[in-house]
């Protein structure tokens, strides 16, 4: 491990590095740059995970319970999205609070649109989302999600970004999934798919733009959306995941987004059940359904695709699972710490960076050898996301 | 399964609380007329601390961490003063079946549940 002094010195050539060579609108985060949400204190760690080294704290940012957050496409500012319905635009080399703005009363998360100039907000509370312009934080435009003929607003949930300036997104309480076409950024124009499945809670969009999947939580099996085929509607997959059999109690919903891909086969959290389901991503089939610890909160592919760690939701959310992709079987169990709520590899994926909640700490790993590299302290760590994100679509 | 699952959780969390309510239960209230009208049990000092985390983090995943709603409905005084308190503890132990409300009762017992609406009507646990 690098010594105190090791770290702050590459903390501050990294620095000057940064603002030596870089002008305004040249990438602005290298690869390794990373941002840690502290939930408990509405702020965000600036880390480096190649040093090792937190850079830079900044606070203020509201509650940040459940908070999420999209990387500019130069990876010079984050967006980040705090339950309390507070937008914030961190600029990461000034490592600032550049704008901020509390756009609804209580809000899940975003998205940035695929040439950087959107940002989404899917809101519970009014229900609906807001588009803004990212440079400015101006809002250009509101859906409300209003469903049904008494005009009540669902919760909306599962945001992303799709091609062509769109955004698809998932109605909780109307079993409906929209997909917003905002060419034309102050005019929307929405194409609403209805009875896609009862209560999606979550979902995503495959790293090609091509497939969105909102799992649902009042029935077994995940609604598909054929991005390139919006005419075809939406299908279900993994019907009847649970043959009928009762599922558990649900004390924490899963997180669709932060995938797992890995090559043909998606690894998806069974709600309600201690399992992993595999499907074929060609055809849509069940391949396999691997036993794990508990109820799978994210289940994320390594980079390389050749293994995925599962995380699990209250009360046993404190150890960590890594499935062997050729095997379709669990290699290894790990305990980081209390109450672990997010994993995130690096960008070539030799190390995982994991969030220990009630030990206040991250933790890192070693991918391969499972040897437990450093810990970090962090004020009640939930996300981790490094900035690699900025490049990859639906993230 | 399901009857695994349940023997594991109550190995590790329910045998400890109830044990730890029961020990406790000659303690003090934080409102002792309070508690006394409402005639709850109050769970012991280390308890109430480890029901306030619970609260705020473990409901809070739904309810958000303010209370001030989620997924699931605000638990804020204003949401739930004028709710009869019965009605609520049988919520919180029993859950909402077809909502994403589950089920405390592996974890909670009917004091502690009690304990935690009085809370809530009174603001105290969302304070942070
Ligand atoms: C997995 C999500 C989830 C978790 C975790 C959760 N709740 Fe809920 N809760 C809900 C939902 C959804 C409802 C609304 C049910 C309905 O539609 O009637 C609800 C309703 C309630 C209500 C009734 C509110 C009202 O206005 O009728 C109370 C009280 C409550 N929850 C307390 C708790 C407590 C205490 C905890 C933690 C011990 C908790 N909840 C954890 C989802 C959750």
């Amino acid at each position: 491990m690098k010594n105190e002094l090791g770290r702050v010195i590459n903390a501050i050539v990294l620095c000057l590095g940064c603002l030596g060579c870089l002008g305004p609108g040249l990438p602005a985060a290298r690869a390794e740059v990373g941002v840690v949400v502290e939930r408990a204190s509405g702020s965000v760690q600036l880390v480096d995970n190649d040093t090792r080294a937190a850079l830079a704290r900044i606070t203020g940012l509201g509650d940040l319970s459940h908070a999420s957050l999209v990387y500019s496409k130069d990876a010079r500012h984050v967006f980040v999205f705090g339950r309390d319905g507070g937008l914030s635009k961190i600029d990461l080399l000034a490592r600032k609070t550049v704008k901020r703005t509390l756009q609804a009363g209580n809000s899940i998360g975003g998205a940035i649109s695929r040439d950087g100039r959107l940002v989404a907000v899917a809101n519970y509370e009014p229900g609906g989302v807001k588009i803004f312009d990212a440079e400015t934080l101006e809002q250009l435009a509101e859906i409300p999600s209003t469903y049904g003929s008494e005009g009540k607003r669902s919760k909306v949930v599962g945001i992303a970004d799709a091609s062509g300036s769109r955004f698809v997104f998932s109605l909780f309480d109307a079993d409906e999934i929209w997909v917003a076409d905002l060419s034309e950024p102050r005019a929307p124009r929405v194409r609403k798919f209805r009875n896609i499945g009862r209560q999606p809670y979550d979902a995503l969009i495959t790293q090609d733009g091509r497939h969105y999947i909102a799992g649902l939580f009042g029935e077994d099996g995940l609604a598909l959306l054929d991005m390139n085929n919006l005419d075809g509607g939406v299908r279900r997959i993994l019907g009847g995941y649970g043959q009928g059999e009762e599922k558990l109690p649900v004390y924490k919903m899963p997180h669709l987004r932060g995938w797992a891909m890995a090559g043909d086969l998606a690894f998806l959290p069974a709600i309600g059940r201690h399992e992993v389901l595999v499907v074929d991503r060609r055809d849509w089939r069940a391949v396999a359904t691997i036993p794990v610890h508990g109820q799978p909160v994210f289940v994320m592919a390594r980079p390389d695709g050749r293994q995925v760690w599962v995380n699990y939701a209250f009360p046993l959310n404190d150890t960590v699972e890594v499935i062997d992709v050729a095997a379709l079987k669990l290699v290894k169990s790990l305990k980081p710490g209390k109450t672990v709520l997010h994993m995130e590899f690096t960008a070539p994926g030799d190390e995982v960076w994991i969030s220990a909640r009630d030990d206040n700490k991250l933790v890192v790993y070693d991918t391969k050898s499972f040897a437990r590299l450093a810990e970090f302290p962090a004020d009640s760590p939930s996300g981790i996301f490094f900035a690699w994100r900025a490049r990859i679509m639906g993230l | 399964m399901d009857r695994q699952y349940i023997s594991r959780l109550n190995s590790t969390y329910a045998v400890a609380s109830f044990r730890l309510a029961w020990l406790c239960a000659a303690a003090v209230c934080s409102a002792p007329l309070h508690c006394a009208e409402a005639g709850i049990a109050p769970p012991a000092l280390e308890r109430r601390a480890a029901l306030t985390g619970m609260v705020r983090q473990d409901c809070g995943s739904c309810h958000g961490m303010t209370l001030k709603g989620g997924l699931g409905p605000a638990l804020t005084p204003a949401a739930l003063t004028d709710r009869p308190a019965e009605s609520l503890v049988v919520t919180i132990l029993s859950g909402r079946p077809g909502t994403a409300m589950p089920p405390w009762r592996n974890f909670l017992s009917a004091d502690e549940a009690a304990w935690i609406v009085d809370q809530l009507q009174r603001g105290v646990l969302d304070e942070k």
